[in-house]
């Protein structure tokens, strides 16, 4: 009897955990971690959880791969940097939002393949998006404020008054906005509109035939997706760099959005974060290790490369062994316990 | 040889009991008594003339048929014979090289297949054709999508309109889920059924929408005898409780005589015969195509 | 029309088509593993800066240029076996983007891998070939461009003979053709995996040297991979005939956009234009240069 109580709990209350989570992260995190903590790991982890979660939406939901994430975190950056700038007196979230819209056009725009083209003829079209923003925004100063280096700072993070200063207040701005955006996802893809997404994804043809817009699912995916990437970009500028440039948005990001959803988990909310952990802590990890056992050998230079090499086998080792990514070994780690102590009650 | 075909009675006490079921009888289905009796012998849809062919090879030549509205109509023929490349044509899949396809007083060129459900058409696939990664229950409530109105406001906020259509296509799509017994797996994953039941949430899928026809590409394919016995009532039932226009492509010949009220006979693309059960069976030109079937006649489904 | 330089349009032109030999060339790798086992291997690009590291480090230390060559060619059909017996073996029968992902992964191994046993530095590659202007009827036209041009499209000719005429090549299309037809008959499908890998990493060879001796061996040659994908839309990714036009057209539109359209949007427009070219196409035509209607009955 118990057992099956313990074994229906999580779907019963499927907000305690991730309540518990935000309870950690507001109440705990925040007066026992050191700035290296927020500043090297948790806030590159909340904005590229946001970007994963994005990228989610449209690829592990809607089933439409882009390899042109990066593309869209450049255009939230470049956005919200370029309204702060040029329009006096804009509170920054509004240019958020309004970088996040521009995001989402843009999305729109490089989407509009996506009606004619599938699977890899489309992935392959959505470097494009990739290679035309990353080339605009170098090529036309203005997006930089004709900066000469093309680096530019970030606005110091004020919102309804409250000031995000300092590695404790940019980690509490990322995470907050994280959350929202996290809420609304979860939300999302419980709507009608967000089975829709499913459904173009599992089944065009007959997602067409019972009378889903295909078309326009396919585009408000693209949509979505990029207002969240956009997002996404200006909190990895704004909160994590404290610089806006084109150098971190190359293709290399795309891809490791790609691979944070593959590893995490597709068409999980969950995936997003779990993935971008791996992400961000395997480096720190390697370079500990590479310097434990080789010492001086380990240089930078050694270390990126041998980052690419893991990246590039836990990518294969993922689709090999745990296709469903890292929500689905946790699910499996979590349920073992379970499994254990029903045997000892029936014990 | 027709007791076979005929559902359980325990199944029709189950149907006669359905939610669903006063529902229709109060409102709904006065309507289509309503049609019923005016058009019964109207066409629900006509095709006239349809050709069709791939890269050469005549897929379909010169076909006319003419359903009318609440009749059960059987489509068969040999592998290869032209009939799902006729569900194709009907459900706007495939464009026909010539010819033109009628439906409610409307005729196309090309059906045009996002406004197929608005046409009240619904159909199955002969290769399952479900939502892998949506439960049961999400599955066939999907398929209300053109009786929704709710803003994506009220979507994601769950209020207004989106509520109330929330609660209305679940009480329905419930409703539909339990008319076909399939209420044991209504949280299951699609992806993760038999097959049998598979083919069963695509049926769910395609009442909820309340068609007035509704294509059924090979629904028996690769079922059991019990399966295919229930499936059967299930369709008689359909068409019977809620008035339903059913096409019904099928190889098992022993469900479609007992089943179809008229069955329409194609071999290589053209129609042969067209007729009642006891018509077409004594037709001399389907006894000569079908001295081929049995052997053709693939016993684990697959295609045609 | 007056004061139009036609002399120097049909130099950029020629120079154009030149090159789009060579993105030809490498978008032929692709085509040979897609078309017998749709893959899309993204690991090409990753496999000729493999192939062009490996030759420029052993020539380095000292080893003749043909002994040199020979080792590449064993390493990379070494590399083309282990390939298709631990990455993709295991995911036979998995979804194509799952495939596309782990030729990704593969990429990043291949880079990673090549720059850690050769080092990061760029090299230079000469191949004795001198790239000098030659002069053909008024135009001034590179040699090496020429002669790379030549080299490519001995190769594509070479593949295409192999394709069409050898046993092993019949093998490769049959598998092409109808997957399980191939294996009833009694191909060994892991074989002739393992073929169409080692002969994507020959193809990786020449492109690679080509490639290298053009721009310098470095992590960059990878990116040749970025300039295939266009090709690879346009053409189709499982038509020869279509990459080779394809190949042509991308490279004369985006050479003479380069000159003509460019200097209107501040130059480097190279980088997507083969990308809108590709988009504008298919999207006007969906189904590619030489593609045909599927032939669908039910």
């Amino acid at each position: 009897m118990d057992t099956v109580t313990v074994r229906k709990a999580p779907g019963h209350w499927p907000w305690i955990a991730p309540l518990l989570v935000l309870a950690t992260a507001y109440g705990v995190i925040p007066f026992i971690g050191t700035s290296y903590l927020f500043e090297a790991i948790l806030t590159p982890f909340l904005a590229l959880s946001l970007a994963g979660l994005g990228l989610n939406i449209l690829t592990g939901y809607a089933g439409q791969l882009s390899l042109g994430s990066a593309a869209f975190l450049a255009v939230g950056a470049f956005g919200a940097f370029n309204f702060n700038l040029r329009v006096q007196g804009l509170p920054l979230i509004v240019s958020i939002v309004l970088a996040g819209i521009s995001a989402a056009l843009i999305g729109i725009v490089f989407g509009l393949p996506s009606l004619r083209l599938k699977g890899f003829y489309l992935a392959i079209s959505t470097l494009a998006a990739q290679f035309f923003v990353q080339w605009a925004l170098t090529k036309f100063g203005w997006f930089s404020n004709n900066s000469p280096s093309g680096v530019i700072d970030a606005p110091p993070l004020t919102i309804f008054g409250i000031s995000f200063e300092g590695a404790v207040g940019r980690y509490l701005f990322a995470l907050t906005i994280v959350t929202i955006f996290t809420l609304f996802a979860w939300r999302f893809v419980n709507t009608r509109t967000g089975h829709h997404f499913i459904a173009v994804r599992d089944n065009e043809l007959a997602a067409k035939v019972i009378g889903i817009p295909v078309l326009r699912t396919k585009l408000l995916a693209f949509a979505i997706s990029s207002f969240i990437i956009g997002v996404a970009g200006v909190l990895w500028a704004f909160a994590y760099l404290r610089t806006v440039e084109t150098g971190g948005f190359n293709l290399d990001r795309s891809f490791q959005i790609v691979f944070i959803i593959i590893i995490g988990g597709l068409a999980t909310i969950r995936g997003s974060f779990f993935g971008a952990a791996l992400i961000v802590i395997f480096p720190l990890i390697l370079s500990r290790l590479g310097q434990l056992f080789l010492g001086d050998i380990f240089n930078s230079g050694v270390l990126e490369m041998s980052q690419r090499i893991v990246l590039g086998a836990l990518i294969i080792l993922f689709l090999i062994v745990e296709p469903n990514g890292l929500v689905s070994l946790w699910d499996r780690l979590r349920k073992k316990p379970l499994r254990l102590s029903r045997i000892k009650t029936i014990n | 040889m027709n007791q076979y075909f005929y559902p359980r009675s325990e199944l029709r006490a189950t149907i006669a009991n359905l939610p669903i079921h006063a529902e229709r009888n109060s409102g709904l289905s006065s309507v289509r008594e309503h049609e019923k009796g005016n058009s019964r012998q109207s066409g629900a849809l006509a095709l006239s003339g349809i050709s069709l062919s791939f890269g050469g090879v005549t897929a379909l030549s010169e076909i006319d048929l003419n359903i009318v509205s609440g009749e059960i109509r059987s489509i068969i023929g040999p592998n290869g014979a032209g009939k799902s490349s006729l569900i194709n044509i009907i459900s706007g899949v495939y464009r026909p090289d010539s010819g033109h396809i009628r439906i409610n007083g409307h005729t196309y060129q090309k059906v045009p297949t996002h406004q197929l459900a608005r046409l009240g058409i619904a159909r199955t696939f002969q290769n399952l054709a479900l939502f892998k990664g949506l439960s049961v229950l999400d599955n066939v409530k999907i398929s209300r999508v053109h009786h929704s109105r709710a803003t994506f406001l009220e979507q994601i906020t769950g209020l207004g309109r989106a509520r109330r259509e929330e609660t209305d296509s679940l009480n329905r799509s419930n409703a539909i889920i339990d008319f076909l017994d399939l209420g044991d797996v209504r949280h299951s994953l699609a992806g993760t059924l038999s097959y049998g039941l598979q083919k069963r949430v695509e049926l769910a899928r395609a009442l909820v929408a309340e068609p007035k026809i509704l294509l059924l590409d090979e629904p028996m394919a690769g079922m059991t005898p019990a399966d295919k016995q229930d499936l059967t009532g299930f369709i008689r039932a359909a068409r019977d409780q809620f008035g339903t226009t059913v096409v019904l492509i099928e190889h098992d010949i022993g469900v479609v005589m007992g089943l179809s009220d008229r069955i329409a006979v194609l071999d290589y693309g053209r129609k042969i015969a067209d007729g009642t059960p006891a018509e077409v069976r004594s037709n001399q030109a389907v006894i000569d195509a079908y001295m081929g079937i049995d052997h053709e006649e693939n016993p684990t489904g697959g295609s045609n | 029309m007056d004061g139009f330089d036609w002399i120097f349009f049909s130099e950029v032109l020629i120079g154009g088509l030149l090159a789009g030999v060579m993105y030809s060339l490498v978008a032929i790798g692709f085509v040979l593993i897609y078309k017998t086992s749709g893959v899309f291997n993204f690991a090409q690009g990753a496999m000729v800066l493999f192939a062009a590291l490996t030759f420029v480090s052993l020539v380095e230390r000292g080893i003749s240029f043909p002994l040199a060559l020979i080792a590449t060619f064993a390493v990379m059909i070494l590399l083309g076996l282990a390939i298709e017996r631990t990455v993709l073996r295991p995911l036979v029968n998995k979804p194509p983007i799952t495939l596309f992902m782990a030729t990704l992964g593969l990429s990043y191994i291949l880079e990673g891998g090549a720059q850690l046993l050769w080092g990061t530095q760029v090299h230079a590659l000469d191949l004795g070939i001198e790239d000098t202007p030659l002069e053909i009827s008024g135009m001034l036209i590179s040699k090496f461009d020429l002669i790379a041009a030549g080299i490519s499209a001995g190769m594509v000719a070479l593949l295409s003979i192999f394709f069409r005429y050898t046993r092993t090549g019949l093998a490769f299309r049959a598998v092409a053709d109808d997957t399980f037809a191939a294996i009833a008959v009694g191909l060994r499908l892991p074989r002739i995996w393992g073929a169409v890998w080692a002969a994507a990493g020959l193809v990786a060879i020449v492109a690679g040297l080509i490639w290298g001796a053009r721009l310098g061996v470095q992590f960059s040659l990878s990116l040749v991979v970025l300039k295939a994908l266009p090709v690879l839309v346009l053409g189709g990714f499982d038509s020869i005939p279509g990459v080779i036009v394809g190949g042509l057209i991308i490279g004369a539109l985006e050479k003479l956009a380069e000159v003509y359209i460019g200097p209107y949007f501040g130059g480097g427009i190279e980088s997507w234009f083969a990308y809108v070219i590709a988009l504008a196409f298919l999207l006007a035509r969906p189904v590619g240069l030489f593609g045909q209607r599927p032939v669908e009955r039910a």
